[in-house]
């Protein structure tokens, strides 16, 4: 019998699992794909919101504010990328000015920093900046991140104290019991006294296996983005238009490696295809904020979805009648930025009744994995003598060794996938997109994992890259 | 600090002919640094016959191709270090580079050349809509799961783009018992040497879609299935127009770029249409003493042509070492009328070789048309040519006496034109 099981991997989930290692009793994460943080955690706009956007008396407004003053910490107890670069909203006239003033409005009521900036003042900073900019909002403490490194790190931290992670398993049914529920999975049962639904889009489809009567349903928002190559740094700063009633709009956003990325669109969708009619949309709407877009640059598309909902509020609630089962539904954007005052929330306002006692021994940080593109000549020479397959470089455009590729492999909650080994330290990551390294990474992953070249997979279990032996 | 007098970046067949040219030329101490196991680079992949048919006159397979190149190299005693993977390079020619066996070392150069070879485009270039699903492939990638590693990459396969490592995969594919349903090209014209068209399509009987492309990549784990689609003049695609197939696997042909980590690390200076650097005659990149050739600096059609422009990179190297004085008077070299690119980008002003020779391609087929070189207004030379191609670069040697004198800017460009 589980104390707490929690359905979905995503950066809510994985943030629980580390948060409730913390403490003495016993968590399982369930996730139906084949890794962690594969649905909006791996594809959004990888922003540390500060929290100006959500409106007043929300959720996701003291939430926002609330997680993003966590993540710099955060960041360095996981051993994952952070970086305060700053995020310019910016406005092309007089009206959209007037409605820069709401956001100052309340910035100033929570206590978030800025600075105005005059067009001018917009583009000495940021040399591609729209020549129509008239006035920017400059919220310098706005970071970026890489999320899905946070949710590996977190589910890291989650297993090194004890907390179970079973990928794959997706859940079939849940049945309600006398202080308990057991759930069906397409992999075996599960009894849990606790279920947090942190299941992302299908958070309504989970919920109405104990409760039919969902007051939300999940509509799933799809946001597609260009990457910019690393060789060129076409932004500093965010840049966003001012938001309107649809979203945020088109941005431009730096990534923590260099990179840069374009968009997101909005379209009620259920997959992750990338479009041309989303990415034409892209492409038109972010000359309204940017000039020089070298699109020539392009690495790579991309399409996620947005866990968007019926509700314009997260949905953070005790279900009705069903003691114990816990939704965390609708963490749209700022979820990323929300995720740990998320996590701190649902502790403390929803397993108070558990009495959960800390335990002191409990690890908080993950071990600092060797990154050879981050040290010095002298250190890396140490590393390679230490473990000479640190000299192997197996990703040429992003500088990524056999060593470090072994290593999160074996790692708690390693990459088992292509993708996997991508997400964690970014072997195809750069302009050639895999094209040389992934043959390689292929043979380290079946080496590493004992398994036959045949059956390594791209991202699912049913993604295998090979087909047979040749016959010649 | 170890100093050496040169040091090569890439072990292919550029970087072996060029450390093995500098040799000859009585340099003595050529460090040649190769990332990989073993020198010769995606040669070793292509185990295709028809290398070496223009330097050997006989036809050899990639690696046997390549091994010509490094025998050569071993005899005239190049230290060859394999496994060494170039991590930094500076304006003042320090080279750092890790190996296993070395750990981290650096090395000072008077001469750096850069033969690091090219990468594929890839998915990334082209918009395909549709999932990120396994089973899309660059060409050269699956040349490598299959050559190399001995593992087939699909059973039902599809090409885009008519570049000669797809065509060349068309065929192994078929040899090894995959169905190839057809290649699609979003040009009017095919993009691969017409010998390969020829051997790799037509005696299989595998379809050239020309001014087709893929629309749609369907299947959320694997390929399931592809649109292809019909475009019109501007390369739109015709939704009336379109196909679909079954398939399980797509390979991407679809072009070349060079790699320029090292270069644009240090801020050298970039020709666009190349997507490689701007050189000189001397091969010289635009900051003094390095050096660029073969696929790194341009693609080439042939690894003969890329082995040949090592040689002439490791003669320019030379001029280089031995000058006494740093002449920086240039005139530019500009692709006129239906020119695509020209190599050199640029040409000392006061001094040049007897004869300098001019890589261009032209930007679409041409029937029959005259090729002329002009310094300023003047022609310094014209040459009737027949059935240009754009797959095919153009190699034209030219006397720099008139350039010398004139000192003027270099144009090519095709006149009389008969398209094709």
């Amino acid at each position: 019998m589980y104390d707490i099981i929690i359905i979905g991997a995503g950066i809510v989930g994985t943030m629980l699992a580390k948060d409730l290692s913390q403490y003495r009793c016993k968590v399982a994460v369930i996730e139906k794909e084949n890794d962690i943080a594969n649905g909006a955690t791996m594809a959004n706009s990888a922003i540390v919101h500060t929290g100006y956007d959500p409106e007043d008396h929300t959720l996701k407004a003291k939430l926002n504010v609330e997680g993003a003053r966590m993540y710099e910490q955060l960041c360095k107890d996981l051993a994952c990328k952070y970086k305060q670069v700053g995020a310019f909203v910016v406005a092309c006239d007089k009206e959209e000015e007037e409605r820069l003033l709401v956001l100052e409005k309340r910035a100033i009521e929570r206590n978030i920093p800025y600075e105005w900036l005059s067009g001018e003042e917009a583009r000495s900073k940021e040399k591609n900046l729209s020549l129509n900019i008239t006035k920017a909002l400059n919220f310098y403490t706005t970071a970026i991140i890489y999320p899905w490194q946070v949710a590996c790190g977190c589910m890291e931290v989650a297993m090194d104290n004890g907390v179970e992670l079973y990928l794959n398993h997706e859940v079939t049914a849940i049945e309600k019991r006398e202080g308990s529920y057991l759930i069906s999975t397409t992999k075996g049962t599960f009894e849990t006294k606790y279920i947090i639904n942190a299941s992302g889009i299908s958070a309504d489809k989970i919920h109405r296996m104990v409760d039919a009567d969902c007051s939300y349903t999940m509509r799933p928002r799809k946001g597609e983005y260009y990457v910019l190559d690393n060789d060129i740094h076409y932004v500093d700063h965010i840049i966003f238009p001012v938001p309107s009633s649809k979203g945020k709009g088109v941005l431009a956003v730096p990534t923590v490696y260099g990179n840069t990325l374009l968009g997101p669109d909005a379209e009620e969708s259920e997959d992750t295809g990338t479009s041309s009619k989303g990415l034409s949309y892209v492409k038109e709407n972010i000359q309204k904020t940017m000039m020089n877009v070298p699109f020539h640059k392009v690495i790579r598309t991309f399409a996620g979805l947005r866990p968007s909902s019926t509700s314009k509020d997260f949905i953070i609630e005790e279900v009705n009648g069903c003691k114990g089962f816990i939704d965390v539904a609708s963490i749209e954007s700022p979820g990323l930025a929300s995720a740990p005052a998320i996590s701190k929330y649902v502790i403390e306002q929803f397993l108070k009744d558990m009495m959960l006692e800390k335990n002191a021994s409990a690890i908080k940080t993950r071990k600092k994995p060797i990154v050879m593109a981050e040290l010095t000549s002298e250190e890396r020479d140490a590393v390679i003598r230490e473990n000479p397959l640190y000299a192997k470089i197996i990703c040429r455009c992003e500088s990524i060794s056999e060593g470090e590729i072994i290593d999160c492999i074996h790692r708690n909650c390693g990459a088992r996938s292509v993708k996997g080994v991508k997400k964690r330290v970014r072997p195809g990551m750069g302009r050639c997109q895999g094209g040389f390294c992934e043959p390689r990474v292929v043979n380290i992953l079946a080496r590493e994992l004992g398994i036959s070249v045949l059956d390594v997979v791209l991202d699912s279990e049913d993604s295998k890259i090979l087909t047979q032996e040749n016959r010649i | 600090m170890r100093h050496v007098s040169v040091v090569v970046i890439g072990g292919g067949c550029a970087g072996l002919a060029c450390a093995s040219t500098l040799k000859k030329n009585g340099i003595d101490d050529v460090v040649l640094l190769e990332k990989d196991d073993e020198v010769g680079g995606i040669l070793n992949q292509c185990i295709h016959n028809g290398f070496g048919l223009t330097t050997f006159k006989e036809q050899l397979s990639g690696p046997a191709f390549a091994e010509r190149f490094a025998d050569e190299a071993r005899a005239l005693n190049v230290e060859i270090k394999t496994g060494a993977m170039v991590v930094s390079i500076t304006e003042d020619k320090k080279v750092s580079y890790e190996s296993q066996k070395e750990g981290y070392v650096t090395l000072q150069a008077d001469a750096i050349i850069l033969t690091v070879g090219c990468y594929e485009r890839n998915r990334g270039a082209v918009q395909i809509d549709g999932m990120r699903c396994a089973g899309v492939f660059t060409a050269g990638q699956a040349q490598r799961y299959i050559n190399i590693e001995g593992y087939m990459v699909g059973k039902r396969v599809f090409i885009l783009g008519s570049g000669d490592i797809g065509l060349i995969m068309a065929r192994r594919m078929m040899l090894e018992g995959a169905e190839v349903l057809g290649v699609a090209e979003i040009m009017p014209y095919s993009n691969g040497l017409a010998r390969n068209i020829k051997q790799c399509l037509e005696d299989f009987n595998i379809p050239l879609y020309l001014s087709h492309t893929i629309t749609h990549i369907y299947g959320k784990d694997r390929v399931e299935g592809i649109d292809v689609c019909k475009v019109d003049e501007h390369m739109r695609p015709i939704e009336d127009e379109k196909m679909h197939f079954d398939v399980d696997t797509v390979l991407l042909s679809i072009g070349l770029i060079p790699e320029n980590h090292l270069a644009d690390s240090i801020q050298i200076q970039m020709a666009p249409k190349i997507k490689g650097p701007v050189v000189d005659e001397n091969f010289m990149t635009s900051v003094p003493g390095i050096f660029a050739a073969g696929n790194g600096l341009h693609v080439h059609d042939l690894a003969d042509y890329a082995a040949k422009q090592g040689n002439k990179a490791a003669e320019g190297c030379v001029r280089y070492l031995k000058q006494t004085s740093q002449d920086n008077a240039y005139v530019n070299t500009n692709a006129g009328n239906d020119i695509g690119y020209v190599v050199p980008a640029r040409l000392h002003q006061n001094q040049l070789p007897k004869i300098v020779e001019m890589y261009f391609r032209v930007k679409k087929p041409i029937k029959k048309g005259t090729i002329v070189i002009k310094c300023g207004d003047e022609v310094i030379r014209s040459i009737s040519k027949e059935n240009l191609v754009p797959s095919e670069m153009e190699i034209i040697p030219v006397v720099t006496d008139l350039i010398l004198e004139k000192k003027q800017d270099v144009t090519i460009s095709v006149e009389d034109v008969v398209y094709a």
